[in-house]
């Protein structure tokens, strides 16, 4: 298939630029000023509102399938990433079975190439095995099988020694840990952020304090074996700082944050609205400014999803009994535009968060627009506006705390493997 | 006199939302209710053929038996309805049950939870009227308002007194709608009682924070001592029952710390000998059971609002 871009904004790590592309047999052939003949062309993209950008990956998802399909399985979640513009997602380990052997990695990988769906799916396995924090898992052989991270996400490893030897031994393969650093002692049964909202509506509350000592631990620790380790959705500005000095220090960490901790504060919880039920919690305005912050020195590598759905059975009743997520696939485009738009970073900077540094983390080869590179894109109109309706969720679940709302920005096209996606509207 | 306040609500959650007008209509109806517990006939006809349903999760004696009481002296039908939580999470859910049950046209649903919340999400999705009467730690507005009316009747005002509200803040659905009612009336809310139980934040809703009870009673007009609630609380909020009571328990000596004429005022069931004396309960200042009382006035007045669509007649 011969593709051709013909005047569009093009984001490339050294800048924009408006520039005229052609793609075939999945490679990028030439990229120029000057407009390439149409000649046997078989898809034109010509639409100087568009911009491109390297495919993007969202390296937290949780895709459900084997044994909670009734939330989400790897085909509707694969549907949901396409829509939402990625080229690529991770998928996390809380599954059941569990993704602690290379039997059910190899199954969510034969699983998603058996859609036809082209987003591809990258497993990240357990550290320990169930999620129980007492056995390290095969970590080798889970790599064979395309595992690209190790995560006891939602179960953060309690025993210290148990995690330095997962990190010690992860150097071995060179795969990241990717720690959900909590204290769960300390936020034990808590249902939203500790403070003025918490108090008012009489719901025990998850201290800070839970998060920033799981990330110093996690970070000591990292510090200490030298292993890569990822810090997955950073929430308070004390983390972001931590990180800040880690880094400066020059320990091994990256770390992700997500559009609801950028853009969301405890108040979105008023009137118990179970949508806004996330671990870690919705935070304060304070909160908020330092994320922005931490993505905009650089202090927050990458911005992911934490794409979690639920049966809205299990979101429409108790507040103390809904599960703790959000689905996040189809609106991370416009609500990281948004950042754009706030002036905190530029679209060169986006393209690092949503395609180099996750790839890079997660030890994959970043697409790149250059030619000779395989054409990996996804194209975005910037200005697109949009309702998040139900109906245009295409994820099993619509738990979201921004369903009904009004977004700004939109994926139009990928292309991958030599093809052209549109999509849908 | 009553005041003309339009009232357009079609449930009670909380106390929160509501408007200083809002409260004080609430409770000058509610006194207007009184004089009938008074009569030899407590029978008035004002709500007759409606039905209302008391929906208890969680124990009650007072509460279900006052809301009970109050509908029957309003010549309302009711059906009570007790569910131990342990089924919630294996049986049927709230939800389902709600709606199972206003489907045999129940006017009113009267629902204690043990999770806060609870009955705010059964008020959205019914079209009854649903009367909170304690969702877990979150709001008990008609305990609130029953409060208040004792306060007004005891110290001819609802505003510029100093209220001190002791012991377990944190679990309490009773210091939350009081905090809020009491400070839209311009009152001083003190939270008195070990900084375990007696978060800072509260400061941000309006409350004062005492973790010294000589301090957090001097001067006030207002005692209200708070239920060590043992079955919510777990253990490690204070070390241990004996030195709780040695430095937080309204005793004869304690109750000196605050005004000569202070009522002292407990929501019930207490547990004598922790959080109160049992000589305290019978000075003649505890209103307790005054308290009691009024219960049932303004459980009266806020079915009668509800149900009335706030057109009130004298």
């Amino acid at each position: 298939m011969k593709i051709k871009i013909n005047n569009l904004t093009i984001v490339t790590s050294s800048g924009l630029f408006r520039k005229n592309l052609f793609i075939d047999k999945g490679i990028i052939k030439k990229i120029s000023d000057k407009p390439i003949s149409s000649r046997g062309v078989d898809f034109l993209i010509d639409n100087e509102n568009l911009m491109v950008f390297p495919g993007f990956l969202d390296m937290h998802v949780h895709l459900r399938e084997p044994g909670f399909e009734y939330k989400e399985d790897i085909e509707s979640g694969q549907r949901a990433a396409l829509s939402g513009g990625f080229t690529a997602i991770a998928c996390m380990a809380n599954t059941n079975p569990v993704n602690d052997n290379s039997a059910v990695t190899h199954y969510i990988k034969c699983k998603s190439n058996e859609t036809g769906i082209p987003v591809d799916v990258h497993p990240i396995a357990a550290i320990t095995v169930g999620l129980k924090g007492e056995k390290i898992v095969e970590m080798g052989d889970l790599k064979k099988a395309g595992a690209v991270g190790f995560s006891d996400d939602g179960y953060p490893v309690e025993n210290s020694d148990i995690l330095r030897k997962a990190m010690e031994y992860s150097k071995c393969f060179n795969i990241p840990i990717i720690c959900h650093s909590e204290e769960k002692k300390l936020s034990k049964e808590g249902q939203i952020n500790e403070g003025e909202v918490s108090l008012k509506l009489g719901l025990k509350g998850i201290p800070k304090e839970a998060e920033i000592i799981g990330i110093y631990r996690d970070i000591m620790l990292a510090k200490l074996t030298k292993a890569k380790v990822h810090i997955a959705h950073v929430s308070t500005k004390d983390s972001v700082e931590l990180i800040r000095r880690a880094k400066k220090e020059g320990i091994n960490i990256s770390c992700e944050t997500c559009p609801q901790y950028f853009l969301l504060t405890e108040e979105e919880v008023l009137g118990y609205n179970t949508f806004a039920k996330v671990n870690p919690p919705l935070r304060t305005k304070e909160d908020v400014m330092a994320i922005r912050e931490g993505l905009k020195d650089g202090t927050i590598d990458v911005i992911a999803s934490d794409h979690a759905p639920h049966h809205i059975d299990e979101k429409d009743g108790e507040f103390e009994l809904a599960p703790f997520g959000m689905i996040g696939l189809q609106t991370m485009i416009p609500l990281s535009l948004e950042l754009v738009r706030l002036g905190v970073l530029d679209f060169q900077v986006l393209a690092e968060k949503l395609s180099r540094k996750p790839h890079q983390i997660l030890g994959l080869k970043p697409p790149v627009i250059k030619e000779g590179e395989e054409a990996c894109l996804t194209i975005i109109d910037p200005h697109y506006e949009w309702v998040l309706e139900k109906d245009r969720i295409r994820s099993k679940s619509y738990n979201t705390p921004f369903l009904g709302k009004k977004m700004k920005g939109k994926a139009v096209y990928t292309i991958k493997g030599g093809k052209v996606f549109e999509i849908e509207d | 006199m009553v005041n003309k306040v339009n009232w357009l609500h079609k449930d009670l959650i909380s106390l929160e939302p509501l408007s200083r007008e809002e409260i004080i209509f609430l409770l000058e109806t509610a006194k207007s209710f009184e004089e009938v517990l008074e009569r030899d006939v407590k029978k008035v006809p004002t709500l007759r053929g409606k039905s209302i349903l008391t929906l208890f999760y969680e124990p009650s004696t007072r509460t279900r038996t006052s809301f009970e009481m109050a509908a029957k002296i309003l010549s309302a039908d009711t059906i009570n309805i007790s569910v131990s939580t342990s089924s919630v999470s294996k049986g049927e859910t709230l939800l389902d049950t709600v709606r199972n049950l206003e489907a045999m046209s129940v006017d009113v649903i009267i629902i204690r939870h043990s999770f806060s919340g609870a009955s705010e999400f059964v008020s959205k999705r019914v079209k009854a009227s649903v009367i909170n009467a304690g969702d877990g730690r979150h709001e008990h507005p008609t305990q609130a308002l029953l409060d208040l009316l004792t306060i007004w009747e005891y110290k001819k005002t609802l505003t510029g007194l100093k209220v001190a509200i002791v012991g377990d803040i944190l679990h309490s659905r009773v210091a939350r709608s009081n905090l809020f009612a009491l400070r839209k009336l311009d009152n001083e809310v003190r939270f008195v009682g070990p900084a375990t139980l007696v978060p800072e934040d509260f400061k941000k809703l309006g409350a004062k924070i005492f973790y010294n009870l000589e301090e957090g009673l001097y001067d006030v007009d207002v005692v209200m001592a708070l239920r060590i609630q043992k079955e919510r609380i777990g253990d490690g909020f204070y070390p241990t029952e004996r030195e709780y009571a040695k430095y937080f328990s309204i005793n004869r000596e304690t109750i000196n710390f605050a005004k000569r004429d202070t009522i002292i005022m407990h929501p019930g069931p207490v547990n004598r000998g922790l959080e109160i004396s049992s000589d305290v309960l019978e000075d003649k200042r505890c209103v307790v059971l005054n308290q009691v009382t009024k219960g049932v006035a303004v459980r009266m007045a806020v079915l009668y609002l509800l149900l009335s669509g706030g057109k009130v007649e004298n």
